[in-house]
């Protein structure tokens, strides 16, 4: 079953145009990752999916259900029910960059707190929740802390933890170890690739070329707005294409 | 030579003028609590039409002295004629600004609104972008993110600006003895006049106010404590299983 579905996705900044038409399509199982050089858009084109940023054109759908957008007076896109976009929302679940977690809450208060709250899930039933996935990922022991306490792997491990809580469609990663110390990449690694393992849809945007190469069913490498290529892992470092998938790979792979 | 008597034998009429003073502080601290925390979220929207004013309340009300505020409200809006028709009929809103009491409260609660809307503006204003989109990406509402995540997190991190807030208030109600209030100050002034002793009567007052501050230096070192845990520093994690 497709998970998520975009269509030529345009974005654009002033005259700067940032994505000149992406397209994705994600079945359940698939773990599409997205690489290519700082710039190129592949983080754009992740935080349109979920409007966070607004796309000038495109479509976007959801396990089926296309978000309705509406041209607004600026001639953007404009998102045209809120609690539409609200309720996919709770299906895309995202894993940041820099974490941001809730600093005022524990570790458990934050994973417990979109079921709650956005979901409806009853409270005791987000705690066991809560505990199981703080459980997979391995930092359930520090349920109480605060995030400011923990290093940046343990918050990211607890960022995780909320996005599963939320039983997403859809995993969304945004350069999900690129803000911490290297010694520390492994450990969020690893759980990403327990998730995989365990079948769950997921759109990675990393420079991680390893993680890229063992455990995704699909590489995209953006360029200048573009899809320059894409397909199987095998395929996309093994026998690339473009002249600047080449140049991206022997400047990423030592 | 020290008169020892006024304490002997006003002592009373201080603790009277306590209880109004703690009155007046109290009363008025929660109504503009309860009044900054929307106007607050109003101050720091993009629309100049809803932050306008907003600013504009906040800019009168810090911009003058609160004494200038309490004799306008209580001897300056006597003088037109309308507030003194509405007066003669027994309107009960206006007849608030007859009593000196409602007077100082109105204008204690709108001028320390006016603070403390600024205080929490700005700490809404610093609430981390990456905690907003993260309550976005997760389906909330407007509404749901405003009430379980940037209020919560603004109100612990304004704490300590507010505690210096309460403290000024406290010590401003003092200015309700010009509008023949008997404050703990008021009564202060009493026992000046009765006793002349003006050094006694004025220390009294001022070792009030030192124990009453000091009580709720306290108080917030207890507050921040409890509220204020995710922002201080690590502390050693106990070794678990």
């Amino acid at each position: 079953m497709t998970q998520l579905t975009v269509e030529d996705l345009h974005k654009r900044y002033g005259d700067h145009e940032v994505l000149k038409g992406v397209s994705l399509s994600a079945e359940a199982g698939d773990v599409i990752t997205i690489i290519g050089s700082s710039g190129s858009g592949k983080s754009t084109f992740l935080r349109c999916i979920n409007f966070l940023e607004q796309p000038d054109a495109g479509r976007i759908s959801v396990a089926g259900e296309e978000i309705r957008l509406v041209p607004g007076k600026d001639g953007h896109l404009r998102v045209a029910d809120a609690k539409q976009l609200q309720r996919l929302r709770t299906r895309l679940a995202m894993v940041f960059q820099h974490f941001n977690l809730w600093a005022h809450m524990t570790v458990l208060e934050n994973v417990v707190e979109a079921p709650v709250h956005v979901l409806g899930v009853p409270k005791k039933e987000a705690l066991e929740r809560a505990m199981a996935y703080l459980d997979k990922v391995g930092i359930s022991r520090f349920k109480d802390s605060y995030p400011a306490h923990l290093s940046g792997g343990q918050q990211q491990r607890v960022a995780i933890a909320r996005a599963l809580a939320m039983e997403p469609a859809v995993l969304l990663f945004d350069e999900p170890t690129s803000a911490l110390d290297p010694e520390l990449v492994g450990e969020v690694l690893k759980v990403m690739r327990g998730l995989a393992e365990e079948g769950r849809t997921m759109v990675v945007v990393t420079h991680e070329m390893g993680f890229a190469r063992e455990v995704s069913s699909q590489v995209m490498f953006l360029h200048q707005g573009l899809a320059e290529e894409s397909g199987p892992p095998a395929q996309v470092f093994g026998q690339p294409k473009s002249e600047r998938l080449r140049q991206f790979l022997s400047g990423n792979l030592k | 030579m020290i008169e020892w008597s006024l304490f002997a034998e006003s002592w009373p009429a201080y603790l009277d003028g306590l209880w109004l003073t703690v009155k007046l502080t109290a009363l008025s601290l929660v109504a503009g609590l309860v009044l900054a925390i929307p106007l607050a979220v109003l101050r720091v929207s993009p629309n100049r039409w809803v932050a306008g004013p907003v600013w504009a309340y906040s800019y009168f009300f810090r911009g003058t002295p609160m004494l200038v505020q309490l004799l306008l409200m209580y001897y300056g809006l006597g003088q037109f004629e309308w507030i003194q028709a509405q007066w003669a009929e027994g309107n009960r809103f206006w007849l608030v600004f007859r009593d000196p009491y409602g007077c100082a409260l109105v204008t204690f609660a709108l001028n320390t609104g006016a603070y403390t809307t600024e205080i929490i503006a700005g700490a809404l204003r610093a609430m981390p972008h990456g905690e907003i989109e993260a309550a976005r990406a997760c389906g909330m509402s407007r509404f749901t993110m405003l009430r379980r995540i940037l209020l919560p997190g603004a109100l612990r991190r304004a704490l300590p600006a507010y505690s210096n807030e309460i403290i000024f208030m406290l010590h401003g109600t003092s200015i309700a003895s010009t509008v023949t209030l008997v404050d703990l100050t008021g009564a202060a002034r009493n026992a000046y006049s009765q006793f002349f002793a003006p050094f006694e009567a004025f220390i009294f007052a001022g070792l009030i106010y030192l124990c009453l501050t000091f009580a709720l230096v306290g108080l917030f070192r207890l507050a921040e404590r409890r509220w204020l845990a995710h922002l201080r520093p690590r502390t050693p994690v106990r070794k678990a299983a």
